[in-house]
């Protein structure tokens, strides 16, 4: 129960996760840019910049983060309408199924359309996003993937000539 | 002065008229509204998307197609808002308070109709704005140097962060990320290669489309599915005979739907703020200046004509330091100049003088362009109504292939589309986090041009850092940027941001993001 509790607390401190985000990304940005050569003012050199601009990011995150932590009385009334899931990073519901099926049908695109062609490609581009709904039915899916691929491959091949052939077998290999 | 621009005008309706050019004009702002009335399709992911399909064509078709393309996402998406509650773009959120009020008591239609009225009023004058306002800001900025050019960039960046919405200093957060991410590939003076980790195909840097599709494609998609509520038609039932106003309704409307304009083409002119505080603006000095301003969310006409009006007004109006300095002042902006550099053309006060086509073209197929939406708009109301009842199980699996097949088609080649994935889940981590990403836009696309004129500023002042405040103009501007800075500190120590206005503050789900994740918390469809 307890852990519970500041488990809630931990996850419900969204700035805190945000700042240290932004801290983590500047200091890698910064660290990966001070291996390129600096030069000097007048001279800038390719790393100047971005080094710059990565020491700035870990400064806002620690903004960012410091914000978050010190105790506001009146940021909840401020941020309270903010609405979308408050303070909590994962949303009320989380839908993990839904989301990796998003992440897979570009993944699916690639792999089809590489190995099989266009039409392959799209059908499991978009039979893989769809499945990451909860009310679809393999039946809606597949006439849904069916209908897109047809009018995809239509647009993109034929009207908008996209080089991809439209049916191959391991076409780059 | 008024004579060359009106001599510009003319050449532009030359061109806008050429029949391939009306074509793509038609087609941006037909299918643009048709995107834009999807339920959880903004200007943002309609652009995006529909970005790869003009990577064939002429410079000057793509970018009148883009055009009318965004603001026919905007017609759309007012329709999507006072028919079902849903801002699928920001600025109209306003509209949405006394829009849905309408609709319940059957006066969708009427609202619609004036508002279709209202955007063509704001947009003509915004237009009006560009016409003569460009021309002059050019003729300023081609005095610029380096420096005065660098500090201008800093100031639209930093009110483009600070202005919109959420917290300003995770906005400038997202802008110094977005930077860095137009820093990545092969640096323009010294050919030597950053943050591409040996991957050959990043030497170019990272894709445009990539980064467009993955944030407001692939992460708001993420942020949606599942969590939609069925979408309520009771109350779309809209045919073109609901639509015609009554004459008092007429009479209402009017002078609001002036001073709405007016609010909007004002903000346009302060850098950064865009059509979102536009709207805000207008809904709110309407409602103080009304006689009886507790009727205000109770479905009155003169609450959705001002802010549309306002929007529209000032999305034309921001096209002005956009196309005559090459600045944008929102992501939206910075998409379509992105459009611009794909197609090879740099932007910047030169611009007018180099591709007048383009941009008299631009200016004339706005006219164009609006005309055809208000003719388009009534007849087809029907259809756009039957669109709003697609499911969204249908729609975003649609719209994954339009990502993927569009980010490959950008260099044909397979590693984009892997990278689009990578940028939508970071993207959807962001939005988690309570980051709002269209900074990050704006900091990419003037990223690069950011750094070279930093250079060249620094090299021909021999290092010397203090040229930014001793150059007058640029001192301006930096003045202005430390103004900024301080006013949000300012006003963030005072706590006071909610004086702006309470109920359209509840509205806009205070920074809910875009999108239908925004519906959670107003759509309560109250019997």
């Amino acid at each position: 129960m307890r852990f519970s509790t500041s488990l809630r607390e931990l996850i419900g401190k969204r700035d805190f996760y945000a700042g240290g985000l932004m801290l983590l990304l500047g200091l890698g940005v910064a660290l990966k840019g001070s291996t390129y050569r600096a030069g000097t003012l007048m001279h800038m050199g390719p790393g100047f910049l971005p080094t710059a601009l990565g020491i700035l990011l870990v400064l806002l995150g620690i903004a960012i983060a410091a914000a978050s932590l010190a105790p506001e009385p009146d940021d909840h009334a401020a941020i309270g309408g903010h609405g979308g899931g408050g303070q909590s990073i994962l949303p009320e519901h989380p839908q993990w199924w839904a989301w990796f099926c998003i992440l897979m049908s570009p993944v699916a695109f690639i792999f089809f359309g590489r190995y099989f062609g266009m039409a392959p490609g799209t059908f499991a581009c978009v039979f893989i996003a769809a499945l990451g709904d909860k009310t679809s039915s393999w039946k809606g899916v597949i006439i849904l993937s069916t209908v897109v691929t047809v009018f995809g491959v239509a647009l993109f091949s034929y009207f908008l000539q996209v080089p991809l052939p439209i049916v191959t077998w391991r076409g780059e290999l | 002065m008024i004579e060359q621009a009106l001599s510009g005008l003319w050449y532009g309706f030359g061109v806008a008229f050429e029949p391939h050019n009306l074509m793509w004009c038609f087609v941006g702002v037909l299918v643009g509204n048709m995107v834009g009335v999807l339920p959880g399709m903004g200007p943002l992911a309609t652009i995006s998307i529909l970005l790869p399909l003009t990577f064939g064509m002429k410079p000057v078709g793509a970018i009148l197609m883009l055009g009318g393309v965004m603001y026919g996402a905007q017609y759309g998406g007012a329709i999507c808002s006072i028919l079902l509650n849903l801002p699928c773009h920001p600025p109209h959120a306003v509209t949405c308070l006394d829009g849905f009020p309408m609709t319940k008591q059957g006066r969708g239609g009427v609202a619609l109709g004036l508002t279709v009225f209202a955007s063509f009023v704001g947009a003509s004058w915004g237009i009006t704005e560009m016409i003569f306002l460009s021309p002059i800001l050019v003729k300023v900025a081609l005095q610029f140097g380096p420096a005065e050019v660098c500090s201008l960039m800093l100031l639209g960046l930093l009110a483009g962060s600070t202005l919109a919405r959420g917290s300003p200093v995770k906005g400038v957060a997202m802008t110094v990320l977005g930077l860095f991410l137009g820093s990545v590939g092969t640096d323009l003076e010294t050919g030597s290669e950053r943050y591409t980790f040996g991957m050959t195909e990043l030497d170019d840097g990272i894709e445009l489309i990539a980064l467009a599709l993955g944030l407001f494609g692939i992460a708001e998609f993420m942020n949606s599915v599942n969590q939609v509520a069925p979408i309520n038609t009771k109350y779309t039932n809209v045919g073109i005979r609901d639509m015609r106003p009554t004459k008092a309704d007429m009479k209402r409307a009017f002078f609001p739907m002036w001073r709405g304009t007016i609010v909007g083409s004002l903000c346009a002119l302060i850098p950064g703020t865009g059509p979102t505080i536009a709207s805000f603006v207008a809904y709110a000095t309407e409602k103080k200046i009304s006689r009886h301003p507790e009727k205000f969310g109770t479905g009155l006409i003169e609450g959705v004509v001002c802010p549309e009006a306002s929007t529209h007004s000032s999305v034309q109006g921001d096209f002005i330091p956009t196309m005559s300095l090459g600045i944008p002042g929102d992501a939206v902006m910075a998409l379509l100049l992105g459009a611009l550099m794909i197609q090879g053309i740099v932007p910047g006060p030169q611009l007018i003088t180099q591709h007048p086509d383009i941009f008299w073209g631009l200016v004339a197929s706005f006219w164009i362009g609006n005309i055809m939406l208000v003719l388009l708009n009534v007849p087809l109301i029907g259809i756009w109504v039957k669109m709003l009842a697609i499911p969204y199980r249908f729609l975003y699996p649609s719209a994954m292939f339009f990502v993927c097949i569009g980010v490959y088609a950008a260099n044909n080649d397979f590693f984009q589309v892997g990278e689009v994935a990578v940028i939508g889940l970071f993207g959807y981590v962001l939005l988690r986090l309570g980051f709002h990403p269209a900074p990050i836009l704006l900091g990419f696309v003037l990223g690069p041009r950011f750094e070279e004129n930093f250079r060249r500023a620094m090299l021909i002042s021999r290092g010397d850092i203090f040229v930014f405040v001793e150059r007058p103009i640029s001192a301006v501007f930096i003045a202005l940027c430390v103004i900024l800075i301080g006013s949000q500190i300012y006003f963030r120590l005072r706590g006071a941001k909610a004086d702006l206005e309470p109920a359209a503050e509840t509205a806009v789900s205070g920074e809910a993001p875009t999108g239908l994740a925004a519906q959670r918390v107003p759509a309560t469809p109250a019997e």
